[in-house]
């Protein structure tokens, strides 16, 4: 597995540089403005990063999260989530840029390759924004009743959180 | 605005909560080092994500869009026999699923709405059971090559940061099957 996802980027560059010429692409250029777009995305949410970020690491300090990861630890130890993530859990269904700052704090905090850093990243890599994607789409699509969605995309959230806990102990170290 | 209460929420239970504790130097010294992480971050992952999102862009002019949707069409007809009546429907489903799968978020939104919308005509602003699994496939984030994570753990100095994937699939697919299990459920339960 370790050699396969090690394959995997070189791979896909290969078949980007392979299939480019046999197309008539020309990959140079779609490649500087791929690059570009992600540029000016990543433009657009670092003023809100900053802030959270100030947030997350004030809140970190206080000893706020480590009191409520406690309190929360029976809960989250019956269901097989190390207890520093819990910020992680609340933010990630309703903010996509406050989740990514919980979880790169995770990350850094503890190391990239720690049980909870790999759990942190499987967390934010394998769940989304629930609450935004629900109000886009419905919102686009002039629904007013949401029926039973929200609730069926958080019981697909818990289930990413505790799988996440649950694959890394397994599939990681 | 949400944000903006959310921000002061955490802001003040963390001044209030540091003074509490005797913490509040430390709290000090958080928020600059906040302020700081927040500019290594976005340097730290700057250089992964361009050239993620510029390799995809070469693949999608290579057309590995078009193959992806024409693949998934078939599975997409069954899990969504309701729009599958409408040609035009299940290629925009299937295109939204398939840049949701390569990471191109910014190209599956609009597809993914317009879809909606048809799926929604005529139903008087409610959310028929096909439209609810379909928004619960986006909630479920289905992608290949996560890179935004990858590149948050290569920006701390990670060596591997692609070897959460097997981690990541498995659980992108359990997530989704709890999910379109909860919608046959309360499809049921639910009623209107």
């Amino acid at each position: 597995m370790a050699q396969f996802t090690a394959a995997l980027i070189p791979g896909l560059l290969a078949l980007a540089a392979l299939l480019g010429p046999a197309k008539g692409v020309d990959i140079y250029s779609a490649l500087a403005e791929g690059a570009l777009d992600r540029l000016k995305v990543l433009l657009r949410i670092f003023p809100a990063l900053v802030g959270l970020l100030t947030a997350v690491y004030m809140l970190r300090a206080s000893g706020l999260l480590d009191a409520v990861g406690q309190a929360l630890s029976p809960v989250l130890h019956l269901l097989g989530i190390p207890q520093e993530v819990v910020a992680l859990l609340v933010v990630r269904p309703v903010s996509g840029s406050a989740a990514l700052g919980v979880g790169a704090e995770l990350i850094e905090q503890y190391g990239p390759d720690s049980t909870i850093g790999r759990t942190a990243a499987v967390m934010l890599g394998s769940t989304e924004t629930t609450f935004y994607t629900v109000a886009v789409y419905f919102g686009g699509a002039g629904v007013k009743r949401s029926r039973y969605a929200i609730p069926a995309a958080l019981c697909a959230d818990l289930t990413g959180f505790v799988v996440a806990a649950w694959a890394v102990r397994v599939m990681c170290n | 605005m949400a944000m903006s209460i959310i921000w002061s929420a955490l802001v003040l239970c963390s001044v209030l909560c540091g003074a509490a504790t005797g913490q509040l130097a430390a709290v000090s010294a958080g928020a600059m080092e906040g302020a700081q992480a927040a500019v290594e971050l976005c340097v730290g992952m700057a250089g992964a994500l361009c050239l993620w999102s510029g390799v995809m862009e070469v693949l999608r002019r290579c057309g590995a869009l078009e193959s992806l949707r024409r693949l998934l069409t078939p599975a997409l007809r069954r899990l969504f026999p309701a729009a599958a009546r409408d040609g035009e429907t299940v290629d925009l489903l299937a295109a939204n699923v398939s840049a949701n799968l390569l990471g191109l978020g910014n190209a599956a939104t609009p597809l993914g709405v317009r879809a909606a919308e048809r799926m929604a005509r005529g139903s008087g602003g409610r959310a028929s059971d096909g439209l609810c699994r379909f928004v619960v496939c986006n909630t479920a984030s289905l992608q290949l090559v996560p890179t935004t994570v990858a590149a948050v753990r290569s920006a701390a100095g990670c060596e591997t940061p692609f070897d959460i994937l097997p981690a990541v699939w498995l659980t992108s697919a359990l997530a989704l099957a709890a999910g379109l299990t909860a919608c046959a459920v309360l499809a049921r339960l639910w009623g209107d």
